[in-house]
């Protein structure tokens, strides 16, 4: 058996939360793209081998709004993100290819400095941007500036990730605090009376992940980076795909007070909420202790932590422990809260 | 964080639960109704029902603005963003809410100007920016919104604004709490009060439920340890044989109310004769509706609202869960035909609606297929 369930896609239009990352995206991939693309397997990068090594190859479009924001902006996120794919891959990121669709009237400095962004967090992330393509488009038809950004990578032979291997008493880990992305996009909008010293954490994962795999290769069995829909749609869809169950200890998760607060303000769920520079990383139990310790030893990893356990029932579902001994599911992420993220 | 973490204190929260259990009688059950909605969602956030005594059962009241909104209603709101010179405004629970034309945000995905707000003031100054545009505002909610939505027309009327509307759905907590009281399927030992409703009018209008139907009302806080602990002073007025109206939320309701937010409600809004509930059917001076002064602002006086009228989809059974007489998943669709991404009834819509609660915190099996 591959999928416990086959999704169909019924929808008439579509919709901002098509884009959101939570069902109803899982619906148009899962339920038009793949069919007709005639790939069931799908996923956000791909591996391909050639000549005995193994590349990841993947893809990322960026239309987030604001195009500047605390702590990055759009040209930065274009780089990180399709990084970020390819290194919760295993896949040591090489290269980039980058499209950029301009809208007529945007400023020239803007774009300058968006050029610049994209140099300096691509040398950040130690990968070259060896191509690309530029379009323009008419005034008010592309809010200024769209990036897409494709990459490839080498696969670390040493790891092989997918959740069929991922077991009952594997651990959960997080690299660190999450929501930050999501609220500091959605305060930089200034449509909320909401102030908050916070910035998006975009960065790039990878020297995180090399740490993992130089620790815990042979204990690392599935890893994703939580961009939308947040930590509980990416740990939803590995209890789906494993039909496990997936248990979070509420009070271990990492969460800052400025994020905590404007969730709690506007009745959103960290868990939902988009992040650009963190990774969840399953890891089997014997290699937790290891693999925490390694990401700790990286420079912006010490807020990592071990955050919850792979169970076997409820199989598929992923719920959350209170420190008081009262527990409750956590779902995928339904609609789009904020639409635009990314 | 501080004002949060105290009422999440593991410690204080185990301690109150163990109350619960030693106050409550084995022998006997515990039918407590929640009003609020958000009280519905604290309660399976936080899974509160885990730490309860099995003879302890927690019933889903009203409370909820989004899931007692007729659907015709929303018909009318959609019928108006139809056309290119309006912009309709709502509250984010609005924007999921199935008519029989789709949900708001169907219809904007279609091209109609609807946009999501966090405060009618937010509605306003889209009013002031677009003055070539009509901006309305759909305003739901019960007591704790009004006077907001008061504030705001009073705000309107004084800059003189005139592209701005209210289409007004507000409801008032009372009479509903009253229409379940009447009911003859009525089988509940006492209430947890509203906590916000409470801010604006205080305690003393529950007082009828301690005096005339003789049971206990708690007014509570959204924290775990605010609602076990009106659970404790619940069963503790039940043990003694005592019906009396409580307020455990003392660090922000005052027992009189707002005086300011009421003086604001009474200048802008007067009752409706009636106005229909979903589930609960039509109920008598349950509703406002802006004062002959401000008919200027009212969507209801300047446009054509058609009033069109929708029954319930059959199957699904809203109005028996909105009364207390079912459980979410005694329903029918419940996690079939209806889940929260597509809603049949608007207590799978909202996140304070029992159903979606239900679903998204406690429901289990459903998970595994998804959709």
């Amino acid at each position: 058996m591959t999928k416990p369930s086959i999704v169909r896609f019924k929808d008439a239009q579509i919709e901002l939360a098509h884009g959101a990352g939570g069902k109803a995206s899982r619906r148009l991939v899962e339920g038009l793209i793949a069919p007709i693309l005639g790939n069931p397997s799908l996923d956000d990068a791909a591996q391909l081998n050639l000549n005995g090594s193994s590349l990841a190859f993947t893809a990322d479009s960026f239309v987030v709004k604001p195009l500047r924001f605390p702590g990055g902006s759009i040209g930065e996120l274009a780089v990180n993100g399709t990084v970020n794919d390819l290194a919760v891959s295993g896949a040591k990121p090489i290269a980039l290819l980058s499209t950029l669709i301009l809208e007529a009237g945007l400023s020239a400095q803007v774009l300058q400095e968006e050029l610049e962004a994209i140099q300096q967090a691509a040398q950040i992330a130690g990968v070259q941007v060896v191509g690309g393509d530029t379009k323009v488009v008419e005034h008010g038809k592309a809010d200024g500036l769209y990036i897409s950004t494709s990459g490839i990578g080498l696969v670390d032979s040493r790891v092989n990730l997918a959740a069929s291997s991922v077991r009952p008493g594997d651990q959960v880990l997080l690299s660190g605090a999450i929501g930050d992305h999501g609220i500091t996009i959605l305060l930089a909008r200034g449509e909320l009376d909401l102030e908050a010293d916070l910035k998006s954490d975009t960065r790039s994962v990878w020297p995180f992940v090399e740490a993992l795999i130089g620790m815990a290769a042979p204990g690392l069995r599935w890893m994703r980076d939580p961009t939308r829909g947040g930590v509980a749609t990416s740990l939803n869809e590995l209890a789906r795909d494993a039909r496990l169950a997936i248990k979070l200890y509420e009070d271990q998760i990492p969460i800052r007070d400025e994020v905590r607060g404007a969730c709690e303000i506007l009745g959103l769920d960290p868990l939902h909420i988009a992040n650009e520079g963190q990774f969840i990383a399953i890891i089997a139990p014997e290699y937790a202790e290891t693999a925490l310790e390694a990401l700790r030893a990286v420079s912006g990893g010490a807020e990592a932590r071990l955050v919850g356990e792979v169970g076997e029932s409820p199989a598929g579902v992923v719920y959350s422990q209170t420190g008081y001994g009262s527990s409750r599911i956590v779902d995928m992420l339904v609609g789009d809260p904020l639409p635009r993220i990314c | 964080m501080k004002y949060v973490d105290e009422f999440r204190d593991p410690k204080l929260i185990e301690r109150a639960a163990d109350e619960i259990k030693r106050l409550a009688n084995p022998s006997r059950q515990y039918r407590i109704m929640e009003v609020c909605g958000g009280h519905t969602h604290s309660i399976y956030r936080f899974g509160l029902q885990d730490l309860l005594p099995e003879n302890m059962e927690l019933i889903h009241g009203p409370g909820c603005p989004v899931c007692v909104l007729p659907m015709g209603r929303v018909d009318d709101g959609l019928k108006l963003a139809q056309d290119p010179g309006v912009i309709l405004t709502a509250f984010g629970d609005m924007m999921r809410v199935p008519g029989q034309m789709g949900t708001p945000l169907e219809m904007k995905a279609r091209g109609a100007d609807i946009r999501m707000v966090y405060s009618p003031l937010d509605a306003l100054k889209l009013a002031e920016k677009n003055p070539e545009r009509q901006v309305i505002f759909f305003a739901i909610g019960f007591e704790t919104t009004a006077p907001s939505t008061a504030l705001t027309l009073m705000r309107a009327k004084k800059m003189g604004i005139e592209n701005f509307t209210v289409f007004c759905n507000h409801v008032t907590i009372v009479p509903a709490m009253r229409a379940i009281l009447d009911s003859p399927d009525m089988r509940l030992d006492g209430f947890i009060g509203p906590g916000h409703v409470s801010t604006v009018i205080g305690c003393r209008p529950y007082e009828f439920v301690a005096k005339e139907f003789g049971k206990p009302v708690v007014t509570s806080g959204f924290e775990p340890l605010d609602l076990l602990q009106s659970m404790v002073m619940l069963l503790r007025q039940m043990n003694e044989g005592r019906a009396e109206v409580e307020n455990q939320y003392e660090r922000v309701v005052p027992w009189e109310g707002n005086r300011a937010a009421l003086a604001a409600m009474a200048q802008v809004f007067e009752l409706r004769p009636y106005f229909e509930w979903r589930g609960l059917g039509f109920i008598s001076q349950s509703a406002l509706k802006l004062r002959p002064e401000y008919a200027q602002w009212d969507t209801e006086a300047r446009f054509t609202v058609e009033g069109v009228r929708v029954t319930d989809p059959k199957a699904a059974q809203c109005g028996e869960v909105l009364k207390g007489v079912l459980k979410p998943q005694q329903c029918k669709l419940f996690g079939k035909e209806c889940t929260p991404e597509r809603p049949v009834g608007a207590l799978m819509v909202s996140s304070e609606g029992a159903c979606a609660a239900y679903y998204n915190y406690v429901h289990r099996a459903e998970a595994v297929s998804g959709d």
